[in-house]
């Protein structure tokens, strides 16, 4: 999924200090998971909000909507009715989800209230970690299933750096080196010549570096 | 003025610890300031952080959870739960602009009723301490 965190609500205040009423929205999907922005944030938020102006002997009139889904246009459509009674748009969706809002709704002013962090799971409740970077070209498959991408801070292809210590990363204590554990996993599955094999310099343009990427189904693409 | 203020207290209490221990104060004659307004609970990992935000932002100049005693929840850890989003709470009114100690979590036993009194009289003294809150104090 991809995870998010709410921004500080001094940011928040900032953007929308010039309006009168804002549409809040949160997403129903990766937001509402990792309790960033879903229903019951949308809530909490609306409320701090409410309550800083109203200290201030002023007040806001927000209204709370959470959208099945903020990145696809047809929930976004939802919000034809709501949205001319709004001077401007407050999103708790993911980076992706805010873009939809600012593409149908061009002249409304559209801020995010989170800031959407990477793409990871669960360990345990309450906690995320980061699991991939989307390269565009998976190699889970040469690596036990462990990302020398997303979990190495170099992205290094072939075997630790000097760094690697105790199976500890040399950028914190609390870091797994991501090559000890592919090691390791490696030769519990007895697939350890995999590790020998030299892979080549990876070709970083699926991975965004090659500009913007896009995927066309030519299946579904109407 | 501030000599007349009289707080506004929201209690969220456990039904199987600080509500009957509410109960308990009240059959022992116990006396404990009216500023308080009980709010029973099924259980205080029950209370979610809306909760305890609409209380504020509804006009309470206090608001406070009263869970089991630590290992004592009726339905394991609610109690646990519950001192996590408090915490969580106390930071986010801080973000706000609201003294964080308006808000605590409390624990005690169905049996105890002295200090249900005790807790209750305590909190109206530091929140008479502290004035009105201060969106009653804006609308004021
Ligand atoms: S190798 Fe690439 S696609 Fe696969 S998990 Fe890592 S970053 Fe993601
Ligand atoms: S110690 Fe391991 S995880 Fe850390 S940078 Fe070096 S190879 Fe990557």
């Amino acid at each position: 999924m991809i995870t998010a965190e709410r921004k500080p609500l001094e940011e928040i205040l900032a953007y929308i200090k010039p309006f009168k009423r804002i549409l809040l929205l949160g997403c129903n999907e990766c937001v509402t998971v990792c309790a960033a922005g879903g229903r019951k944030e949308v809530g909490v938020l609306a409320s701090g909000l409410q309550m800083s102006r109203l200290k201030d002997g002023s007040s806001i009139d927000i209204r709370e909507h959470t959208l099945e889904r903020q990145c696809d246009p047809e929930y976004v459509e939802e919000l034809v009715p709501m949205i001319d009674s709004a001077d401007a748009v407050l999103s708790m969706a993911c980076g992706c989800g805010v873009q939809q809002l600012a593409m149908r709704f061009r002249d409304k002013p559209v801020f995010p209230a989170v800031n959407t962090k990477f793409m990871g799971g669960s360990d345990r409740h309450g906690v995320w970690t980061e699991r991939c970077q989307g390269c565009g070209d998976c190699l889970l498959g040469l690596t036990g299933g462990i990302c020398p991408i997303a979990k190495c801070a170099k992205h290094l292809m072939n075997g630790p750096c000097g760094g690697s210590a105790g199976g500890v990363c040399e950028i914190g204590d609390d870091v797994d080196c991501a090559w000890h554990l592919i090691w390791e996993r490696l030769k519990a599955l007895g697939l350890t010549d995999q590790y020998m094999e030299i892979m080549p310099a990876k070709d970083w343009r699926p991975a965004g570096g090659g500009g913007p990427r896009k995927i066309i189904r030519e299946d579904l693409a109407e | 003025m501030k000599e007349q203020f009289e707080p506004v207290i929201v209690a969220f209490c456990c039904h199987y610890c600080a509500y009957t221990a509410a109960d308990m104060a009240g059959s022992q004659r116990l006396v404990y300031p009216p500023n308080v307004k009980i709010i029973r609970v099924p259980c205080s990992g029950k209370v979610d952080s809306i909760h305890i935000l609409k209380a504020f932002e509804k006009g309470a100049d206090g608001v406070y959870v009263a869970g089991c005693l630590d290992g004592d929840c009726h339905f394991k850890n609610g109690n646990d739960k519950a001192s996590r989003k408090v915490a969580q709470m106390m930071r986010y009114l801080e973000e706000i602009g609201i003294e964080p100690e308006r808000l605590e979590m409390v624990k005690m036993s169905a049996g105890m009723g002295e200090r249900f009194a005790r807790i209750a009289t305590e909190m109206t003294e530091k929140i008479r301490k502290l004035g009105p809150s201060p969106i009653k104090a804006a609308a004021a």
